[in-house]
């Protein structure tokens, strides 16, 4: 069995907010071989950036609320660490990619003082020996240096997403939590950062998970994916297990949904309806309302997680039978 | 057809219902936003009735008994001149809340206009209207009220005038700011492209969804407009004598503030609670419209 | 960035040009006839005839507005009706009162508003948060000149701390310079702490705390500086709020100011003293929202960028930096 780099158990996040409270994440399993890139795909809302922030510890409390779960990362609990020792993990041993360029950057420090804010944090140097490896960093991710000096807003959405990328990879980090890093960006730049983000993972060893909506994207970039849909998840084995035995109905509503070219089907088949209202989660299995196999055993009570084959997991009580 | 766009009025009458419903439903679970409107209808409930409630004439002159305490005849005491100290508080009320909503709801109208125009158009006659608000706004804005009202001769009406002129700047670019802002969100994109007329464009799209920023900030004026009451009353340019003022209340009362200081206390206080009601209520009001800006 | 400031500039003359002209047609609107009102009801003819000479409303207002200006330019404001000594003379040796007084209190207030603001802001959802906002929503629904009232009462009247009016010692200067800031210490601390609020959810701030920075360089470097950019508008713009504020308090605190000369001139109706006053105190408030925009720009590099023209920069590796 190879070595575990991340592993998740029994992650619970809720958010409390006046009105109600929000389910996000319910009890979730996962984690990452070292070395390999874990996908977790689903629609937006279904709990994958709080599942990533919560890696972290930087969800906004409140209203976010963790309610139990353990966080092995390295063999090291992060739950119960104190804010003063996750702060020498955050950046440097798991840096976090974020979904939009455009906000993630401070827009009145030059990118460089950003980048080298992240190296001056965790490593003893002083302050033009930082500066000197910000640069560095810049041209690995394709930027010329003599940008260093510049701000956010003289960089296109692409650049800055380099920028991010740049900053992250700052201290070597053995994981990278990469939020959906290309949803924002143009198509063209999508195929470029992803290929980056490739190269430099196999370069710098590192671990990955990518939150991503794209099926495409998972087929090429992941090792092993999860399938989430609100707030849990349904699916769960290597790429070759989710993309040639999809066992989940949800997980094939997902791939009804893609046009693909080598079938003569005409028309796409999307998932009817919506994901349940996060505040008011259905009793029983949370897709079987939109289930075109469920049956009145499904609303009744949760379904269990079974094992199809080995090291593939599926949520539905069709699947163990 | 015409069954056609009865239906989809309809549709949008049930639509704004519902909104309405909504804001209603989400400031009412604001209790401080509840007590403060509450305190507003209060007030103006003693401003319409405080002749009938009002225990004397607010210049019924109880000659021989000036600047009194509280007693069972005067239970705020009297004033100089032996008028009943909480008869011309009540009274007062009248003529604070006249000068605040006729300030406010004159200076939003024509905000309104000005900003609608600016903003909608766009183009020399924006700039020119906008740097015409630049000039005025040149002038501090305290200042320009006074001397306004001044100029136009020391009277109530005036001093609405004055007040009111020294709002409409703030007002119109708030409402070119909103139309602005409206004009570029996407569902105007999409109202053009089925093809919507400019009119109704305008109509059922952008007037709509700037109007209840407006009516926040039209609420936070009226607050505003009563401290620059007062203050014009203060300085003998607002309601004249026997009038009763707060503000002006406020100033008779300065040449007993070593002996009766109550005189000048008491009217402040109204003051100060009619203006937290607006402030807190307008607070309350821009949480119900738009939770999203609640901090 | 010279362009930028160039552009200020040449903005800032029509405004100017602009004031002045409203300054002038005050006395146009005026309600009955302005020269029988300036010269007194009991006026003798031949003192009506010098002020209706004076006034020269007779001829075309472009050419009144054109002299007014040119004098204006040459630091001739015209001779007060009421104590015939040249209007800049008094606004010039009045000034530096209100100037002082408006200054102090500015500065006060952003040395007590920023601060609370800030506080209540990084203590949301508890009672510190509530009470820091419901004191300065009092606060700022409070007439200022009750409040200068009420101090009054206190501390001179009744502690004898302070002088109860008049300018003799520097403990004349705290409750008027205190009265004044309190209301706009209040509205400075409520804007910083939306503003910090609201930068505080910003995706940069996230993106901060992921790098592992401590939440005291997150709030006070990341957050503070982006919260605080808006607010150095706010205030500028207090400036010329305490300029008009300065009315009043001048007024309660007998500061032989420029306020209490507008004052006067306004009960008064002597116009060249009105018309002196308001376009001196207008240009001092938009000279300093002028200087405060420009100051805007070099310190928002999205601003300052637009006008910095693209140069070529080469930096050397490992030199000063950031």
């Amino acid at each position: 069995m190879a070595e575990k780099i991340l592993e998740i158990k029994d992650l619970v996040v809720e958010y409390h907010t006046d009105a109600a409270i929000v389910h996000a994440v319910s009890g979730v399993n996962l984690s990452v071989i070292k070395g390999e890139t874990l996908g977790l795909v689903g629609e937006t809302g279904a709990g994958k950036t709080t599942i990533a922030r919560s890696i972290l510890r930087i969800l906004p409390t409140p209203p976010a609320k963790f309610r139990s779960g353990e966080i092995i990362f390295g063999g090291e609990e992060l739950t119960t660490k104190t804010e003063v020792e996750m702060r020498k993990i955050r950046g440097n041993r798991i840096a976090m990619i974020f979904q939009d360029p455009m906000t993630a950057l401070n827009p009145i420090e030059t990118v460089g003082w950003q980048i080298a804010e992240a190296i001056s944090l965790h490593n003893e140097v002083r302050r033009d020996e930082a500066e000197k490896r910000a640069m560095d960093m810049l041209e690995m991710v394709g930027i010329p240096m003599e940008r260093f000096m510049e701000y956010p807003h003289q960089f296109s959405g692409g650049m800055k997403q380099r920028v991010v990328i740049a900053m992250a990879l700052a201290c070597n980090p053995e994981l990278l939590l990469a939020d959906e890093p290309t949803t924002a960006l143009d198509v063209t730049i999508q195929a470029q950062v992803l290929k980056m983000m490739q190269d430099l993972k196999d370069r710098l060893n590192m671990s990955v998970i990518l939150i991503t909506h794209d099926l495409g994207v998972v087929a090429t970039s992941c090792q092993s994916v999860a399938v989430i849909y609100a707030g849990e998840i349904v699916e769960y084995g290597t790429v070759e297990h989710i993309f040639d035995h999809p066992a989940h109905p949800y997980t094939n509503g997902l791939f009804g949904s893609l046009p693909r070219l080598k079938t003569t089907e005409r028309r796409l088949k999307p998932i009817k309806g919506l994901m349940p209202d996060p505040t008011k989660m259905p009793e029983g299995c949370r897709y079987a309302e939109r289930c075109p196999d469920a049956t009145e055993e499904c609303s009744a009570k949760p379904p269990d997680v079974a094992e199809v084959t080995p090291g593939h997991q599926v949520k539905c009580i069709k699947a163990g039978r | 057809m015409s069954s056609a766009t009865s239906t989809a009025e309809n549709k949008q009458a049930v639509k704004k219902q519902s909104q309405l419903k909504e804001i209603w439903r989400r400031l009412k679970k604001n209790k401080i936003a509840v007590i403060a409107m509450f305190v507003i209808i209060f007030l103006v409930l003693i401003a319409i009735f405080a002749p009938l409630i009002a225990p004397y004439s607010y210049e019924t002159q109880d000659v021989m008994r000036p600047l009194e305490g509280p007693s069972r005849d005067h239970i705020l005491g009297t004033d100089r001149l032996g008028r009943d100290v909480f008869s011309r508080l009540l009274y007062g009320a009248g003529q604070s809340l006249q000068m605040g909503f006729t300030a406010v709801l004159g200076a939003a109208l024509l905000g309104i206009i000005i900003g609608s125009i600016a903003g909608y158009y766009g183009g020399w006659l924006d700039n020119l209207l906008m740097r015409i608000l630049d000039i005025y706004q040149g002038i501090p804005m305290f200042l320009l009220t006074v001397t306004l009202a001044a100029v136009l001769g020391p009277s109530l009406q005036n001093a609405i005038l004055a007040i009111g002129i020294a709002l409409v700047p703030g007002n119109a670019r708030f409402m070119r700011a909103c139309i602005l802002t409206v004009r570029e969100m996407e569902y105007i994109e999409a109202a053009k492209s089925i093809n919507c007329s400019v009119r109704r464009i305008i109509v059922s799209h952008i007037i709509p969804n700037a109007i209840p920023p407006m009516i926040v900030s039209v609420t936070m004026g009226l607050g505003f407009a009563v401290l620059s009451g007062a203050m014009l009353s203060y300085i003998g340019l607002g309601a004249q004598p026997p009038t009763a003022e707060w503000g002006a209340m406020i100033s008779d009362g300065r040449n007993y503030l070593r002996s009766e200081p109550q005189l000048a206390l008491y009217p402040g206080l109204c003051i100060m609670v009619s203006v937290l009601a607006f402030n807190l209520f307008g607070d309350g009001l821009r949480d119900a419209l738009d939770p999203r800006l609640k901090t | 960035m010279l362009r930028y400031i160039v552009k200020r500039l040449l903005l800032f003359i029509p405004i100017i040009l602009g004031i002045s002209f409203i300054v002038l047609i005050l006395i146009d609107i005026t309600p009955g006839d302005p020269v029988a009102i300036m010269a007194g009801w009991d006026a003798k003819p031949e003192v009506i005839a010098q002020v209706a000479a004076d006034l020269r409303l007779d001829r075309p207002i472009v050419v009144r507005y054109f002299e007014f200006v040119t004098n204006a330019l040459k630091g001739d404001f015209g001779k007060s009706f009421r104590n015939k000594r040249p209007v800049m003379t008094d606004i010039l040796s009045r000034f530096p009162y209100t100037a002082l007084l408006a200054f102090v209190s500015v500065v006060l207030s952003v040395l007590i508003g920023l601060p609370l603001g800030i506080y209540a802001a990084t203590h949301q959802y508890s009672w510190k948060d509530n009470t820091a906002i419901f004191a300065t929503l009092i606060l700022v629904s409070m007439p200022s000149f009750w409040l200068a009232l009420l101090l009054v009462r206190v501390f001179s009247l009744g502690l004898g701390i302070t002088p109860v009016s008049g300018i003799q010692k520097w403990t004349s200067w705290i409750l008027p310079m205190f009265s004044l800031a309190v209301g706009y210490a209040a509205s400075i601390a409520r804007q910083a702490r939306s503003n910090m609020l609201q930068v505080i959810r910003e995706d940069y701030i996230v993106t901060a705390r992921a790098k592992g920075q401590s939440e005291r360089v997150v709030i006070y470097r990341h957050a503070l500086k982006n919260a605080c950019i808006p607010l150095i508008m706010t205030i500028g713009s207090l400036f010329g709020m305490a300029l008009g504020g300065a009315l009043v308090t001048e007024q309660i605190f007998s500061i032989p100011g420029l306020g209490q000369y507008t004052i006067t001139g306004l009960i008064n109706v002597d116009y060249p003293a009105i018309q002196g006053s308001v376009l001196f105190m207008s240009i001092i408030s938009c000279s300093i929202i002028l200087l405060i925009d420009i100051a805007f720009a070099f310190i928002d590099p999205r601003i300052r960028s637009q006008y910095i023209r693209k140069k070529v920069k080469a930096i050397q590796v490992g030199g000063e930096g950031a």
